[in-house]
C-alpha cells in the first residue's frame, strides 16, 4: 500500500447496505478527482449475516486487485457484530473505527481493547429514523466517514450524491432529502 | 486529478460487469441470447433492462441454458446476426460441444466471459479453468486486467473477430473485476459505434439471393483442409489483433498489444501472467526496482492467437521466468500458459532462460504481496545460480502435507 493510499471496511448485515455504501461512496469520492475502488467480500450473501466490503481510495492509479487486510478505517454498520466478528483485525495504533451505537467511545474501546482516541461513535440507526424514516444507517455512516478521514471534500460528495440519488429516485424527492439530512446529520454528530 | 486519454471521453465509476453491459449497449449487437450465471449474471441482467427499456434495438433471447444461448447465438450469426453471449464456469462448460461449432463454422460469435473456477467441488470464485479449457476450441480469446481494459477489449474484439472470422471472448477474472468498482473511461456513443462499425458477413443464411450450404458433412476427402484452415485462420488472427490494437489507439489513445511489458526490457527475472492478478505484480515490481532489483512482468493480453515467436523474442533476455498458471492442467504434466511459453521459446531456439511452473489462485485464492516477493526472490536464486529450478509445478499458498 502507497503511503497516500486509503483503505477502508465496512461491516455490516447482508441487507443494511453495506456494499451500497461503499460503491456510493467511491462513485462520489471518484467526483473530487480521486481513484478509487470499491467491492464487496467475494462470496454468497445472506439476509442479516456479517458482511463486509471495501474502499481503495489514491490519487494516483490504482493498480492492486486484492482483498484489504491493514485497513486504516473501519466502519461498523451494526454494532452488534462486535460480539461476533473480529472487527478491528489488521488495523494498527493509527486505524480508526467508526461505530454505529448509542454508546460513547469509551465504552467501545473497552469492548474492543483497543485505544480511545482510535475510536469515533454515532448513533446513525437514530439519524437514519429521524431523517429517512428507515433504520437505514449506511448514508449517515457515509457522512461520519467522511468528517473522520477529513481530507475529502463534503460539499463536493454531497453534490454528487444530491446528483445520483435525484437520478434514481426522481420520483421520490423526499428519500434525496432525507439522505443528504442524514450524512450532513452524521458528519455533525460523529465524535471522538 | 483524473483525467481522460480521450479529449471525448467521460469519466465513470462502474464494476466490471457493468462496463461490460455498457460496452455491448454502445455496440448494440443485433442478438444477445444468455442465460445467466455468477458471477456474468449482472451483465446479462443490465444489458436484458437496457432491450426492455428500448434503449438498444438488439433483440433478446431469454433461454433456458448455456447450450440454447450458444446454439441461438450460432443460429443468429450464421443468418448473418452481430450476435453476443456472456456465461462463466458451468456456463461455458455446457457450451462446450457448441464452441467448437461456432469456430467450426467461423462464425464470429462475441462471448463476454467472467472467469470463474469450475465444480466439483462447487466455488464461484476466481481462477481461468474455465477458458483454459476452451483454449483449443478455436476461439479467440482475450484477457482482461481491470474494468479499463474490459471495456476496451469489447470494442475491439469485434472488428477482430469479424475480421479473422472466429469466435472470440474476452475474460475478466469474477468478483476481483467484475464486482469490483473502479474508474473507467467511456467513449462516446458514436465514435465506438463508427470504431466498431457495421457488421458485414461475406455470406450469411438470410442472403436469398446467395443460397448456400453450413454445416454439411465434411469426411477424410476435405475435413482435414476445412480443420487446416481453421488453424490458419487463428495464427493469421495475430496481425488482425495488431491491426485492431493501432487503430484504437490511434482512435482513442489507449495501447494495445498480445501482451503488456512492464520493466521487461531490461528485466533479469520475470514473472508471466494473465489477468487481474498483474496488477499484484506490477506492485511488488515496483517496489523491487526501487531496491535495484531488476524485475520485471509480462502480462499476456491475447492468449488465442498466442504470440509464440514475439513472446520468445521479448522473453530471451530473462535470465529466470516464473509462468503463473491460474488453472491446473491435472494431466501429470504442466499447466497451459507455462506449456505454450516453454514451447514458443523452446521452437525459437531459445534455451537459456530457466523457466518454472507456478500455480496460483485456485478458486479465488489471493496472490499478491509477500508471495509474489517470494516467486521473485527464488527467481533471484535461480539466475545467479544459487538454486537449481524446480522440475515440477509449484503450488502458491497452497496447505499440502
Amino acid at each position: 500500500m502507497s503511503a497516500k493510499m486509503i483503505e477502508i471496511r465496512w461491516h455490516g448485515r447482508g441487507g443494511q447496505g453495506a456494499k451500497t455504501a461503499a460503491l456510493l461512496f467511491a462513485e462520489t469520492v471518484m467526483a473530487t478527482g480521486m481513484y478509487i475502488q470499491a467491492f464487496p467480500e467475494y462470496g454468497p450473501e445472506r439476509m442479516g449475516a456479517p458482511v463486509q466490503s471495501f474502499n481503495r481510495i489514491s490519487e494516483d492509479p490504482i493498480v492492486i486487485h486484492s482483498g484489504i487486510k491493514n485497513p486504516n478505517y473501519v466502519v461498523i454498520l451494526d454494532s452488534s457484530l462486535m460480539e461476533s466478528v473480529p472487527i478491528t483485525d489488521g488495523i494498527d495504533k493509527t486505524g480508526k473505527v467508526i461505530v454505529n451505537t448509542s454508546l460513547s467511545t469509551s465504552e467501545i474501546a473497552e469492548r474492543l481493547d483497543i485505544d480511545t482516541s482510535q475510536i469515533y461513535v454515532v448513533n446513525a440507526s437514530k439519524i437514519a429514523l429521524e431523517t429517512i424514516g428507515k433504520d437505514i444507517p449506511n448514508t449517515p455512516m457515509l457522512g461520519a466517514l467522511l468528517k473522520v478521514i477529513g481530507t475529502l471534500d463534503i460539499n463536493g460528495v454531497l453534490k454528487d450524491i444530491n446528483f445520483k440519488l435525484m437520478a434514481k429516485f426522481r420520483h421520490k424527492p423526499g428519500i434525496v432529502e432525507g439522505n443528504l439530512a442524514s450524512i450532513k446529520m452524521a458528519f455533525d454528530k460523529v465524535k471522538n | 486529478m483524473i483525467k481522460t486519454v480521450y479529449s471525448k471521453g467521460n469519466l465513470v465509476a462502474k464494476t466490471g460487469n457493468e462496463i461490460i453491459a455498457e460496452a455491448l449497449r454502445q455496440i448494440e449487437p443485433d442478438v444477445m441470447a444468455a442465460y445467466p450465471i455468477t458471477p456474468a449474471t449482472e451483465i446479462v441482467q443490465i444489458f436484458s433492462q437496457f432491450v426492455a427499456d428500448g434503449i438498444v434495438k438488439s433483440e433478446y433471447v431469454a433461454v433456458e441454458s448455456e447450450h440454447s444461448a450458444i446454439s441461438a447465438t450460432i443460429a443468429a450469426s450464421a443468418a448473418g446476426a452481430r450476435a453476443i453471449t456472456s456465461t462463466s464456469s458451468q456456463g461455458l462448460c455446457l457450451m462446450w460441444e457448441m464452441l467448437y461449432i461456432a469456430s467450426g463454422l467461423r462464425l464470429p460469435i462475441i462471448l463476454a466471459e467472467v472467469n470463474r473456477a469450475i465444480s466439483a467441488p462447487i466455488n464461484i470464485n476466481a481462477d481461468h479453468s474455465d477458458t483454459m479449457g476452451a483454449r483449443d476450441s478455436g476461439w479467440i480469446q482475450i484477457y482482461s486486467e481491470n474494468s479499463q481494459e474490459a471495456y476496451d477489449n469489447m470494442i475491439q474484439i469485434i472488428r477482430i473477430a469479424e475480421e479473422a472470422k472466429l469466435p472470440a471472448l474476452v475474460a475478466m477474472d469474477g468478483f476481483i473485476t467484475s464486482h469490483c468498482m473502479e474508474v473507467v473511461e467511456i467513449y462516446p456513443d458514436a465514435d465506438v459505434k463508427a470504431f466498431v462499425g457495421e457488421y458485414k458477413p461475406e455470406r450469411y443464411l438470410l442472403d436469398v439471393r446467395r443460397p448456400y450450404t453450413l454445416g454439411s458433412i465434411d469426411l477424410q476427402d476435405y475435413y482435414f483442409e476445412h480443420r487446416y484452415q481453421l488453424a490458419q485462420a487463428m495464427r493469421d488472427a495475430r496481425d488482425i489483433v495488431l491491426d485492431v490494437a493501432e487503430e484504437f489507439k490511434k482512435t482513442f489513445g489507449r495501447e494495445y498489444s498480445f501482451y503488456e511489458k512492464y520493466m521487461l526490457d531490461d528485466a533479469e527475472v520475470a514473472i508471466v501472467i494473465i489477468g487481474s492478478t498483474a496488477g499484484n505484480v506490477k506492485a511488488v515490481v515496483k517496489e523491487l526496482r526501487e531496491k535495484g532489483i531488476k524485475a520485471g512482468l509480462l502480462k499476456i493480453r491475447v492468449y488465442r492467437p498466442f504470440p509464440t515467436e514475439q513472446i520468445a523474442k521479448d522473453l530471451a533476455h530473462v535470465k529466470a521466468i516464473a509462468v503463473m498458471d491460474r488453472s491446473d492442467s491435472c494431466s501429470g504434466a504442466f499447466p497451459p500458459v507455462y506449456s505454450d511459453v516453454v514451447a514458443s521459446l523452446y521452437s525459437s531456439g531459445i534455451l537459456n532462460p530457466k523457466i518454472l511452473s507456478y500455480v496460483y489462485g485456485i478458486g479465488g485464492r489471493e496472490f499478491c504481496g509477500e508471495q509474489i516477493v517470494n516467486v521473485y526472490e527464488t527467481l533471484g536464486k535461480v539466475a545467479s545460480g544459487l538454486e537449481k529450478p524446480s522440475n515440477r509445478i509449484e503450488y502458491i499458498n497452497i496447505r499440502i502435507e
